[in-house]
């Protein structure tokens, strides 16, 4: 459609019918502030702090809603707008808890950061407490309802981004606020723990649980042989919890910063991530092959994803693959071949992963992932908590030498990387399968398959093994997932393997991700692992030299007996 | 399946929900009609009020599953109107209007005499478990005011007077 | 129809069903049995008659002799005597401040001398339960006419020119409304009836629908075929148990007649009716709250545009209207734009259905044309305040309107007079108040309501209700300060400006009304004094301990 020009603030603006006042005022440098607004979840209009004047209107309109049209006249400074915003913001701030010293979000908070800009120095209301106890109930998450403005970015988040639908506001007027359903916690409803909930809300009312006490203790007891490892979107997000560009790559820095905390050995799942190619390409060959279980097979490495089917598709578990996500694997062979290596009590182990994920802390308590006979991963921490270590003693990180991965377990090849990113399982497996169904090696742009590539919520694409075709399709975000399981339910669904994420745009867009996460970072995080992969010499898991001696030292052959007792697992239906 | 006992009312309310198989059946069977229809889902649960004169959890269960409606919406909806309740209630709800019309008729003075005659606070359940009482908004009835209802009848132009006798039909 | 000698109408209405008339036209059922007059006179429950606390009502016709607060015993005196033996029963029969529903004709000039009923012709005086005693009161007559002999936009054209603006608070002009959603292009579009009528002092809609619901489902017929909806639904309050039954068995009623259905009248077009029940939330009248509750969701207003004209149930163009707007449209279309222009004023014709409650001596409901004064509606349809005591104070249009004081006596009802006031005329309330009442203790009640009523959306509505609230319920206390209210009308401005729906921005209306026309009494408070003698400093009164249960009910856990 044609352009239309509207008067902001006494300038003149082009913009394009289909815009927002609030969109269409920041193509001219104008930021008006905004509390329940998100760029990804949209503009419930609730929260009346993107107040302006609309000639010819009485009331202020909200510009995050508010459509343009030709001819119009906005004002968005003037004593009535800024009065309205003001006391939004004092009216809110009197019904929530004056605890920002001590609260997660502290510094990270839009609410705080409001108060800062509009200056409030008087909350000349009472202050007045929900007094609903904290949730602490589940490895992964803890809710404050006290804390809860009432913005609804997490009902979205859960609702139309996963499909989950956990939360909802209960009650009205001034009692209203965001809760489970009949107010339980959240380890009693079908939440499925993925944190997108924590990167939506705009305060400190769901956060990670915080688990960096435990890693500083294990780092502090003399007796620990404390190991880490971290998931492929870390190196592409890191940079940006302390304070560098969207998608800057951090590999090196990142190893430098954990040897520093004092970590003794730092790994790198991208390793297990090689692993987990070569035991779930087996196992979909084996499939395709013998017909042994059923097609398409599901990938299920996103702990996320796994709840989800757990609590929602328990009758499709059959079709899940048996592989234990890429966290889990290194955590049975950092305590078992490692340990047996390296020469050390697997008792006096400790497993630190650094994952972009809530579900991750959940996965690793699970009574299945003790197969090395202790708890194979002893403690998950996300991207943000690492970024409060690394702050909390002091790191410069941007001016930190890069340093290399630890052996073996920290060597790894381009596939590994890309798990990070949607598709990116996929095309690393679609790699590997390829060499050992043809026999043949892919080009170098053969190597990348970009039909599986970028960040459409269901991507399908079918892939030509010399003669046998492969039809495959892609999921990210469980909203989208829950479209594919339909199509699968039906029995009709013509793919062979489906790779799932249960975030948007995959792990880098995961819930433990730095708070600010939007689609556009996940865009470029994404891409920064395709960078990634481009640099690495070797670009195949079945390439990995620290993969291969594994087997020959250890495992044997994929699928093997001992893989199946340390690499596999199986699921439960849960209730939903 | 599980006899459960649910929630207990208000302390000595002597209300007491058993979501029994026999009870979820009949809630399965109210809400047949409405199967897949999320847009029924105000209608559903007036009908399952119905039944007990309020929303026990297990039913709410059975709307969200039989209407395909997220739990956590059912509870969002069934704790917006004030007609719904998801705590136990007496067998009779009286409402009392306290609108600005009822008030200037003087239904604080009505309300004070109801309250002591029933011996429960506003919100409560008498411990025979006969009586809820509530507020409500207006009830439409201003032309009679004072006035409160009970279940779907409405008493008029009362005085504290007339309280005891309209009580005892229900007794 | 067959022919009786009298009939005897028992108002059924629900204020009256509420004083005991159930058990009145029971009585007179057994009498005239007993009598051996069944076969010579019909016993009818009608809607409301229109002076709710003279209930229960009796009128005997052909004589049109109206009793009033008629109890069981004096039924056998009423039989006896008047039905049996034509001689009315003076002691019983109301004369004085009901000059004269026993005209059947409530066009006569003495009819309570400036009543003038179209949105109430039929209420009263039939059978609401008889779609016949409709029909014969040209009933459908307009619905007829329109789907047979004139195009949607000559309908269309004719209500524009009628002037009829919406009678369920916001006065827009119904034939505007209409042409933007015959405009928009859809493959389904609906009619709402809005019978939510959640505003306090308001009780027209349920009597209308109560009295007369063939009119409503006419009305609706009519304006489905003007915009092209083929399906309309009555959202109705869920505590409206009476007007539910009988308005589900008069749509049951037009579908029998073929008045509802395919192709109405043989000219191809067809539409129905389906009720939906409310479940006790203020909010959901308003008209987008109305389209997400019918839905089945919470009742929370959307934020506007997109209208429901465009863009409404299941995001298809939608009318909302309100009962009593529904109500006018069949008589307009029938009678014609300028017969309708012949009431009220040139700005605001017809009539407006008032309901009247509080210090007057005539509780109830009321026709007159817009423009008459407030003081003839209280001391001429009204009788007057009781007591001998001095009006203090009006509110007209519910909770969500403004208060006029006595300087404002003489101002003409209609929409722009009102709105020079602040105030407005909103859905018909009119809630009098006499000099016993303290102006502080009026807006505690008022905004208790909106605390209660808010739905919790948007900040400034969810927040700023409870704060305002907290700060009257400190004045009433005595205990506020000068600060304090100026806190309140800074608050209550910013909800005016920039709350989400008509709601939260509506607080201000009645709050600023009193606070400039009662400026002095409410200093007063400042200084330790409540003039009226009725606020005190001890805050443990009795429905402040109920309004506090209350809150504390609704708490989680
Ligand atoms: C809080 C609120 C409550 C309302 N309640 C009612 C109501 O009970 N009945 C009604 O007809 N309109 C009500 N309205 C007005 C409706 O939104 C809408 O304007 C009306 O139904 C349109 O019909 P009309 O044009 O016939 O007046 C309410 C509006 C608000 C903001
Ligand atoms: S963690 Fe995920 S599933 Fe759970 S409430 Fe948050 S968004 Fe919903
Ligand atoms: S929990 Fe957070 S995101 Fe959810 S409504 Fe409350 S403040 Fe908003
Ligand atoms: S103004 Fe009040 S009722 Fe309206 S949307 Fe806001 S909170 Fe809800
Ligand atoms: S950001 Fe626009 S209303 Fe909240």
């Amino acid at each position: 459609m044609s352009d239309i020009t509207l008067t902001i603030d006494g300038k003149s603006v082009c913009a394009s019918p289909e815009m927002t006042i609030l969109e269409a005022a920041r193509t001219v440098g104008i930021k008006i502030p905004t509390l329940c607004w998100h760029e990804d979840l949209g503009s419930p209009s609730v929260c009346r702090v993107c107040v302006v004047e609309i000639e010819g209107q009485n009331t202020l309109q909200p510009a995050c809603s508010y459509p343009v049209s030709q001819g119009m006249t906005v004002r968005t400074n003037t004593p009535r707008v800024r009065n309205a915003r003001r006391m939004a913001i004092e009216l809110l701030l009197a019904h929530h808890p004056d605890d920002c010293l001590s609260c997660q979000r502290n510094l990270k908070c839009e609410l705080q950061q409001l108060a800062a800009d509009f200056g409030i120095r008087e909350i000349r209301f009472e202050r007045v407490s929900r007094k609903i106890p904290r949730d602490e109930s589940t490895p992964s998450l803890v809710r404050d309802a006290d804390k809860c403005i009432n913005c609804r970015r997490c009902i979205e988040a859960c609702e139309k981004i996963q499909g989950v639908a956990v939360l909802s506001t209960v009650n009205r007027g001034f009692d209203s606020v965001v809760l489970p359903a009949f107010g339980d916690d959240l380890d009693s409803v079908v939440c499925v723990l993925c944190g997108q909930c924590t990167l939506a809300c705009p305060t400190g009312a769901i956060v990670e649980r915080d688990d960096t006490g435990r890693v500083w203790d294990a780092l502090a007891d003399p007796n620990m042989h404390v190991v880490v490892q971290t998931a492929p979107a870390i190196r592409a997000s890191l940079g940006e919890e302390l304070g560098l560009p969207a998608g800057s790559i951090v590999t090196g820095k990142l190893v430098a910063a954990l040897r520093k905390i004092g970590f003794d050995r730092v790994f790198d799942t991208d390793f297990a991530a090689d692993l987990t190619i070569m035991e779930e390409g087996h196992e979909l060959l084996d499939r395709i092959q013998k017909g042994n279980a059923p097609l398409p097979l599901l990938t299920s490495c996103s702990p996320g994803w796994i709840n989800f089917v757990e609590r929602f598709y328990p009758d499709l578990l059959p079709h899940v693959s048996t592989c234990k996500s890429p966290q889990q694997m290194f955590g049975a062979v950092a305590k078992t071949y490692y340990a047996e290596r390296a020469d050390i009590d697997p008792a006096r182990i400790f497993v630190v992963s650094i994952m972009p994920c809530t579900a991750k802390k959940y996965e690793c308590q699970r009574p299945e992932m003790r197969s090395s006979g202790f708890q194979d991963v002893d403690a998950v921490l996300t991207t943000r908590e690492l970024g409060r270590m690394i702050r909390e003693i002091g790191i410069d990180f941007d001016s930190l030498p890069e340093e290399e991965y630890d052996a073996p377990m920290g060597i790894s090849t381009g596939a590994g990387a890309i798990f990070g990113a949607t598709g990116g399982v996929m095309e690393a497996a679609l790699r590997t399968v390829y060499a050992v169904v043809t026999g043949r090696e892919l080009s170098e742009d053969g190597l990348e398959f970009h039909d599986v590539r970028g960040l459409e919520g269901i991507k399908e694409a079918e892939v030509d093994l010399e003669g046998a075709t492969v039809r495959v399709a892609i999921a990210h975000g469980l909203g989208n997932a829950r479209k594919v399981m339909e199509t699968i339910r039906t029995g009709e669904a013509p793919w062979q393997f489906v790779e799932i994420m249960c975030c948007p745009g995959g792990c880098v867009g995961g819930g433990g991700q730095p708070i600010g996460t939007v689609m556009s970072s996940r865009a470029e995080r994404g891409q920064a692992l395709y960078e990634v992969d481009r640099e690495m010499p070797l670009r195949e898991s079945h390439k990995n030299p620290a993969v291969l001696a594994l087997y020959q030292e250890f495992l044997d052959w994929p699928l093997s007996e001992r893989s199946h007792e340390l690499l596999h697992t199986h699921y439960t239906p849960k209730k939903s | 399946m599980l006899k459960m006992r649910g929630p207990v009312g208000p302390e000595g309310s002597g209300v007491v929900c058993e979501c029994d198989d026999v009870f979820l059946t009949e809630v399965q069977r109210v809400v047949s009609v409405y199967k897949e229809r999320p847009e029924d889902l105000v209608q559903a649960l007036h009908d399952v009020q119905s039944l007990r004169n309020y929303l026990p959890r297990e039913a709410l269960r059975v709307v969200a599953r039989t209407l395909d409606v997220p739990e956590s919406r059912v509870y969002g909806v069934a704790t917006f109107y004030s007609m719904f309740s998801t705590s136990p209630r007496g067998r009779h709800i009286i409402r009392i209007c306290e609108s600005a019309p009822c008030h200037v008729a003087g239904a604080a003075e009505i309300i004070n005499s109801l309250l002591n005659e029933l011996g429960v606070e506003m919100g409560g359940t008498t411990s025979d478990g006969i009586f809820t009482v509530e507020t409500s908004s207006c009830l439409g009835v201003c032309g009679v005011a004072p006035a409160i209802m009970i279940d779907d009848t409405v008493y008029g132009n009362l005085v504290s007077e007339d309280l005891p006798a309209v009580l005892r039909r229900y007794r | 129809m067959e022919f009786y000698r009298a009939h005897v109408l028992v108002c059924g209405g629900f204020p009256c069903v509420a004083a005991g008339c159930r058990a009145v036209r029971g009585e007179i059922e057994r009498s005239v049995k007993e009598h051996g007059l069944e076969r010579e006179v019909r016993i009818v429950e009608t809607g409301c008659l229109g002076p709710c606390d003279l209930g229960p009502i009796v009128v005997v016709y052909p004589e049109g002799t109206v009793y009033s607060r008629v109890s069981v015993d004096d039924v056998s005196e009423i039989v006896g005597e008047h039905l049996m033996k034509g001689r009315p029963v003076r002691r019983l029969e109301y004369t004085e401040r009901l000059p004269s529903v026993s005209q059947a004709d409530h066009k006569r000039p003495d009819y309570f001398g400036i009543q003038e009923r179209i949105v109430l012709e039929n209420v009263g005086l039939i059978d609401p339960d008889s779609i016949e005693e409709y029909i014969a009161r040209d009933g459908y007559l307009g619905a007829g006419m329109a789907l047979t002999s004139m195009s949607p936009d000559e309908v269309i054209s004719a209500i524009k020119a009628s002037g009829l603006r919406g009678r369920g608070g916001a006065a827009f002009p119904t034939g505007v409304k209409l042409g933007f959603t015959a405009r928009v292009e859809a493959d389904q579009k609906y009619i709402i009836c809005n019978a939510d009528e959640g505003e306090p002092g308001t009780f027209k809609d349920r009597l209308i629908l109560e009295g007369d619901p063939h009119k409503v489902i006419e009305g609706m017929i009519i304006l489905g075929y003007s915009v092209g909806a083929t399906m309309g639904y009555i959202y109705i309050r869920g505590e409206y148990y009476l007007s539910i039954e009988r308005i589900e068995r008069a749509i049951a009623e037009a579908r029998r007649y073929g008045l509802l259905g395919h192709d109405l009248f043989g000219s191809g077009f067809s539409f129905d009716i389906e009720v939906k029940k409310g479940a006790g939330a203020y909010v959901c009248g308003e008209e987008t709250a109305l389209i997400e509750s019918m839905e089945g969701k919470r009742g929370e207003p959307r934020q506007k545009p997109p209208y429901p004209g465009t863009c409404g149930l299941w995001g298809k163009p939608t009318v909302v209207n309100n009962v009593e707007t529904i109500a006018n449209v069949p008589p307009i279309v029938r009678n014609g734009a300028d017969w309708f222009r012949q009431f009220g004023t040139p700005t605001s014709p017809g009539t407006k259905v008032y309901t009247l409650t509080g210090d007057v001596n005539n509780k109830g409901l009321i026709e007159v044309p817009m423009g008459i004064t407030l003081r003839e509606v209280i001391y001429g349809v009204g009788g007057g305040i009781p007591g001998g005591r001095r009006f203090k104070m009006a509110q007209t249009g519910g909770t969500a309107g403004g208060c006029l004081s006595e300087t404002h006596l003489d101002i003409p009802m209609d929409y722009e007079s009102l709105q020079e006031t602040g105030s407005a005329l909103g859905s018909g309330a009119l809630l009098i108040i006499d000099d016993s009442h303290c102006v502080v203790d009026i807006a505690c009640a008022l905004l208790r309501f909106f605390e209660h009523e808010s739905c919790g959306q948007c900040t400034p509505c969810r927040e700023g209700t409870r704060r305002l609230h907290d700060i009257f319920r400190k004045t009433r206390e005595l205990a506020a300060t000068e600060k304090d209210l100026k806190l309140a009308r800074e608050l209550a401005g910013v909800m005016q400006a920039s709350s989400l729906c008509a709601l939260g921005q509506s607080v201000a209306v009645p709050l600023f009304t009193i606070m400039d026309h009662y400026a002095d009494e409410i200093e007063a408070h400042l200084e330790g004094r409540c003039p009226a003698g009725v606020c005190r400093p001890n805050p443990a009164n009795a429905d402040e301990s109920a309004y506090e249960t209350l809150q504390a009910g609704n708490g989680i856990r």
